[in-house]
């Protein structure tokens, strides 16, 4: 994992290799701004909206999970709820940076908002300080500027093309949650959080007011890690 | 439903959750239990808008032409696609098969 700092150049990594890995995160994901503007305004949001949630809220999952509430029509509360809970997961991200990047006071606010998943991963996977705060920074600019630039395009070509649906493109939001939940099945504590997620999920959609059956399929947590206290 | 309002409340409170986090001691949420659910909740989540999004329009539970995107995507993410090929084949199948009047 994460090596202390070392003294001058010995076990530290060349600038160019963090700066390429930062890069290729940074431009792959960027990318899929594109889906999200597209999602959006598949959903009946604005272009405007689209813009203000990718440079405002810039996590996606929280970006995505919001305007599926919208296009659901629950109200902006239980909307708003979903999107927040996805995004506590920063906090815990932000734990592990703040020690790892050792960031000056003024800048914390602003660093704030780059973190994210991506920025995270590829801070933690460099071994020395210098080389954290260099993919950190360079991953959250690339992504910043290309998730805010493909989610403009996105969401103005969707309304060039009308129905997006023809097109599958509400198969993207769908898609974009299963790619980054498959990595975290890594046991079978976290199958069974899934496996009774989405059958909360699905099972409380047909008798509940849009955006609850989500936050109460989130109680699958605490739930199945209770019952794993009851059962050891 | 009054999208500005959701967007507000999104934007602060998303923003807030990544400032808490690198702005609280370490010791304050470095509990055991606290670090679980914070890891097992994504998946909750995660879980259940997948789930919703692919089988359901409204209230109601439908099977269509995206539950055959969603299974392209899980292939292509066992085949150890990149991000963007997942997505990309969910939208090329489920478009595939409405085209081909699914």
């Amino acid at each position: 994992m994460v090596r202390q700092e070392s003294p001058g150049g010995v076990g530290e990594r060349t600038r160019a290799a963090v700066v390429r890995d930062a890069l290729g995160v940074g431009v792959a994901v960027g990318l899929s701004g594109f889906a999200f503007g597209v999602t959006a305004a598949g959903a009946g949001i604005s272009v405007l909206q689209a813009c203000v949630l990718s440079l405002l809220v810039f996590t996606g999952a929280s970006q995505f999970a919001l305007v599926g509430a919208v296009a659901a029509g629950g109200n902006p509360f239980t909307a708003a709820a979903g999107a927040f809970f996805l995004g506590t997961r920063n906090a815990f991200y932000g734990l592990r940076l703040s020690q790892l990047l050792a960031l000056p006071k003024a800048l914390r606010p602003f660093a704030a908002h780059w973190v994210i998943d991506e920025t995270t991963a590829v801070a933690l996977a460099q071994p020395d300080r210098r080389s954290a705060r260099l993919g950190f920074t360079v991953t959250g600019l690339s992504l910043y500027l290309l998730w805010n630039l493909t989610t403009l395009l996105g969401a103005l070509g969707a309304e060039a093309l009308g129905d997006t649906s023809a097109w599958g493109l509400d198969a993207a939001g769908p898609a974009v949650f299963l790619a980054l939940l498959a990595p975290m099945l890594k046991t079978a504590t976290e199958r069974a959080v899934a496996a009774l997620a989405l059958v909360l999920g699905l099972g409380l959609l047909p008798v509940l007011p849009a955006g609850l059956p989500v936050l109460v399929a989130a109680l699958a947590a605490p739930a199945v890690l209770w019952l794993k206290g009851r059962r050891s | 439903m009054n999208v500005w309002i959701a967007i507000a409340l999104t934007v602060v409170g998303c923003y807030a959750v990544k400032l808490a986090g690198l702005l609280v001691p370490a010791g304050a949420l470095e509990r055991p239990a606290v670090r679980r659910l914070a890891a097992l909740l994504p998946v909750a989540l995660l879980a259940a808008l997948t789930a919703q999004q692919t089988f359901s329009t409204g209230h109601e539970l439908v099977l269509d032409a995206r539950a055959a995107g969603l299974a392209a995507a899980g292939l292509a993410l066992l085949l150890r696609a990149p991000f963007l090929l997942v997505v990309a084949a969910a939208v090329v199948v489920t478009a595939g098969v409405r085209a081909l009047g699914g």
